[in-house]
């Protein structure tokens, strides 16, 4: 099958700004709209855009981490960001957060790494659900 | 107790490094994790100075429910936790060598050790609930070591069994504890021995006592519920040894034995709890008799004896509680002792049978003398402990005031069949000539390491009878004083002049032996008895009923798990259907008046669009236009969101949408031809009826709820709080992270779970396809 050049290049171009797009959400989800869930969202789909325009198999290749560790990372950070309060004699998940806003990041909390991990989980289940889906012709 | 707690709590954590420490020691790390029940003898015998008590303390648990987990040890504690450990010990030593080059030697120390921690936590548990979760890790360890053979079908279904029947129980025993705990208003167990009247007046106390009771006959084995413990020899031998003779099986006579002061005063108890036992006692040493495996034979005892102890502690009399806590000692030496011995010959000769059996001495010396001590112990000669447990046993039924004839009869029958099993498991193997010749047997010799373990087990044995005044009486007198709450003396002897208990022993002994010569007509004979009557068995009972469980379960999973979307879909909506209804119908003058508002003129355009793509999905007749048209509606819907002021789920139901899309692409081409189905008229018309209500209902739904004048302060509080305490201005996504954000870690853990779902159900079925690229 003749395959079309448009997909690829536009991919090229389009994936990163998505992934950026993706990190832009999560990072301003506490203050405006966002957060980590859609962020997550957006990425799987800038992934699974290379996916198409190229072949799952390349996915594979560019993903640092199988993406069922990266689901499961997700799900760990998540997990460890309600246990640091409790180092400080605080309940489960109580919201902690640094006390100076750092730059270009903003405040930063416990909910955000939360966030995080809701972020990476998203990214690793979607992705792994559609590769199973998919299948290099 | 501070320091105790702590090492037998570490033992969860040695646990865990226990197989890897055997992938680096291979067996010899037996002698390095013995270390762990070792230390704790030693800090028990440190408190043996004292009044073996030591004071409580308590770990926050969740301080905010009252909850704390206290520990404690008294007496009783310190009996069961001095064999619990001390067998233990030598347990891990025998276990390294009989299953030296077992593949799965480091699960055996896993579980073993997790038992061993458990079992500990059980008996110096000071709260109820903390003594809970104990007793069901042991129910779970046995579970794993039971089934430790797992490539065996009957392993498995022992296994099974065992967890059922216990954890049955034990759920029952939950109900009984919460009802104590709801008529003291704590779970603190030294709060309920000091007001036993508290929980004697109370209406709830007897289905409280029977629900406790349930608890204690599953976990001890008691009839009904007995046939667990001989189908859970299943397990290596070790553990049968261990758990399911010298401590798990005990721990239902410990928890009687610990609620003594609260439950003994009610009427019930005398009323039941010695009939209870005296079944077991008498029924487990019947079927005994009709065995003729070593481990069945030393089960069916088990049985007997365990019964015994609910019978004497159902008695109630000082001397019958006194005589069960020594029972308790003594059974544990002699029963653990011939169960590493059976597991000795079991090794060397590689058979149980105790007819193929036969001149072992020779070849093991010292297995045949732990044996010989062993049988003597269990068959009540002295000088050996045994010896002065029987007269006591004898003593308690004959000064009881009720029946007390019919009672010594009845313990002088279950006390000849232990005289005989003794005989058979402890003497007949070394000494008779086999009955049956075999040539499977290949004989070889003893090795050190299972024969030292039963040998000091026995020797305990003997020393504890002929220095009776020694550990055993003080520990007995100890145990006996915190079951009934007062200061008891114990003072034993092998040697009372001659009294009726002394004949009574001189009696069974001689019956015993009767019966031990006639083993080669009497097995054979009892074993078919017992077969003709096991359609009344509880064995069959319990696998009658789980087939029927079974088939109930396969029925109503054909019927809810059609295995079609169509169906499932269905049947969501006609069950939100007929919910709905119902509930609308119930209250149908009280329903707000629905408010209208003026539709914007882009609102009707969209609405115009879903509707349109609606339809037209139903007539489609390509897989792309289908897409196509589903896409329009998702994206109109959620600009929808977007134009009743939603955009973070604008957001996200654009990302879904998108998402579909991609998959859609990715399966497009695996999907077979797409073929418009002619369903038949009438499964149309379900289907327009079915989705025509769901719709109904929901629009139904939304105007109600819209009528309704929002009053709740939930709203308001988030608006509020959202950048005061979360510090953040997006309040859906405050609330998703921070205020309902154990809400969140449930559903991402979901999302998880899904994906393992769809990667079980896809990548089983790709199988090795996909294992190229991965």
């Amino acid at each position: 099958m003749q395959r079309s050049i448009i997909l690829p290049v536009a991919t090229r171009y389009l994936m990163p700004l998505m992934l950026v797009f993706s990190i832009f959400l999560l990072l301003r989800g506490h203050n405006e709209v966002g957060g980590g869930f859609v962020g997550g969202l957006v990425a799987a789909s800038a992934l699974m855009l290379y996916a198409i325009s190229t072949s799952p198999s390349a996915l594979w290749k560019l993903l640092p981490l199988d993406p069922r560790f990266i689901a499961a990372i997700g799900l760990f950070i998540s997990l460890f960001s309600g246990f640091i309060p409790l180092f400080y004699g605080k309940p489960f998940m109580t919201g902690m957060w640094i006390e100076t806003p750092l730059p270009v990041l903003g405040k930063i909390g416990t909910p955000t790494l939360f966030d995080v991990g809701v972020y990476v989980l998203v990214i690793g289940v979607v992705v792994w659900i559609l590769l199973e889906f998919a299948e290099d012709e | 107790m501070t320091a105790l707690s702590i090492t037998i709590l570490a033992g969860f954590l040695i646990a865990i490094l226990a197989p890897f420490l055997t992938r680096l020691m291979k067996h010899r790390a037996a002698f390095v994790l013995a270390l762990y029940p070792l230390a704790v003898v030693m800090q028990l015998l440190a408190l043996q100075r004292g009044s073996f008590t030591a004071p409580s303390i308590q770990f926050p648990w969740v301080p905010s429910m009252g909850l704390w987990m206290t520990f404690t040890l008294d007496g009783l504690g310190f009996l069961m936790g001095m064999l619990i450990a001390g067998i233990g010990t030598l347990v891990i030593l025998y276990g390294g060598e009989y299953l030296r080059d077992d593949p799965y030697l480091e699960r055996f120390f896993l579980w073993v050790i997790i038992f061993m921690a458990s079992m500990l936590g059980v008996v110096t548990s000071g709260n109820a609930l903390v003594l809970f979760v104990f007793w069901e890790l042991t129910s779970i360890s046995s579970f794993f070591l039971i089934g430790y053979k797992f490539e065996y079908e009957s392993a498995r279904a022992a296994a099974w069994q065992a967890l059922l029947v216990t954890g049955a129980g034990g759920l029952a025993m939950l109900a009984g504890l919460v009802l104590l705990g709801q008529i003291t208003g704590s779970f603190e167990i030294n709060q309920w021995l000091q007001n036993p009247k508290l929980v004697q007046e109370s209406s709830l106390a007897p289905a409280a006592f029977i629900l406790i009771l349930l608890g204690a006959m599953t976990k001890s084995a008691q009839f009904p519920f007995h046939f667990w413990l001989p189908n859970a020899m299943e397990a290596p031998t070790p553990v049968s040894a261990y758990l399911h003779s010298a401590t798990m099986v005990k721990a239902g006579v410990y928890l009687l034995a610990r609620l003594f002061p609260v439950l003994g005063g009610l009427a019930l108890w005398n009323q039941v709890v010695p009939w209870v036992g005296l079944l077991t006692l008498v029924g487990g040493a019947l079927l005994a008799l009709g065995q003729t495996d070593l481990k069945k034979l030393l089960a069916y005892t088990t049985v007997s004896s365990l019964g015994g102890m609910v019978f004497l502690l159902g008695l109630g009399t000082p001397l019958a509680v006194k005589t069960a806590m020594l029972f308790l000692l003594t059974h544990a030496l002699y029963k653990g002792t011939l169960f590493l011995v059976a597991g000795g010959v079991d090794h060397a000769a590689g058979s149980r049978d105790i007819r193929k059996l036969g001149k072992l001495a020779k070849l093991m010396p010292f297995t045949t003398l732990a044996a010989g001590l062993a049988a003597l112990s269990m068959a009540g000669i002295p000088p050996l402990i045994g010896f002065i447990s029987k007269e006591y046993v004898y003593e308690s039924t004959l000064y009881y005031s009720n029946l007390p004839f019919i009672l010594t009869g009845l313990a002088v029958l279950a006390n000849v069949a232990n005289v005989a099993v003794a005989g058979w498991v402890g003497i007949r193997p070394f000494w008779q000539q086999p009955e049956q010749k075999d040539e499977d047997l290949h004989l070889h010799k003893e090795s050190v390491w299972l024969w030292i373990p039963p040998l000091v087990l026995a020797i305990t044995g003997l020393f504890m009878g002929v220095f009776s005044q020694g550990a055993a009486q003080t520990w007995v007198a100890a145990a006996t004083s915190s079951v009934l709450q007062e200061i008891s003396k114990v003072k034993f002897s092998l040697w009372h002049g001659i009294t009726p208990m002394l004949i009574l022993s001189i009696v069974t002994l001689i019956i015993g032996v009767v019966v031990y010569l006639t083993s080669r007509t009497l097995i054979p004979g009892l074993a078919a008895f017992w077969k003709k009557l096991s359609f009344v068995g509880p064995n069959l009972f319990y696998s009658r009923s789980m087939r029927a469980f079974l088939s109930v379960a396969g029925w109503q999973t054909k019927i809810l798990q059609s295995g079609y979307l169509r169906y499932y879909i269905i049947t969501i909506i006609v069950t939100a259907v007929t919910l709905a209804v119902v509930t609308l119908a119930t209250r149908y003058g009280r329903l707000p008046n629905p408010q209208w508002t003026q539709p914007r003129f882009y609102d009707v355009i969209f609405i115009v669009i879903i509707i349109t793509s609606a339809i037209l999905v139903t007539r489609a007749v390509s897989r792309l236009a289908t897409i196509t048209l589903l896409g329009a509606i998702g994206f109109s819907i959620a600009i929808l969101f977007l134009l009743y002021s939603g955009p973070d789920l604008a957001m996200v139901q654009f990302a879904v949408e998108t998402l579909t899309v991609i998959l859609f692409v990715l399966v497009i081409y695996q999907l077979p031809k797409y073929t418009k189905s002619n369903y038949p008229i009438q499964a149309n018309v379900l289907n327009i009826i079915v989705s025509v209500a769901g719709g109904v209902m929901m629009a139904v739904l939304m105007l109600l709820t819209s009528a309704v004048p929002s009053n709740s302060t939930l709203a308001p509080y988030f608006m509020e709080n959202s950048l005061e305490l979360a510090k953040g201005r997006n309040v859906v996504n405050v609330i998703l992270v921070d205020f309902r954000g154990l809400d969140t870690l449930g559903e991402i853990t979901v999302l998880m779970i899904a994906a393992i779902g769809v990667f079980a159900l896809l990548g089983l079925k790709k199988g090795s396809k996909s294992g190229g690229n991965r």
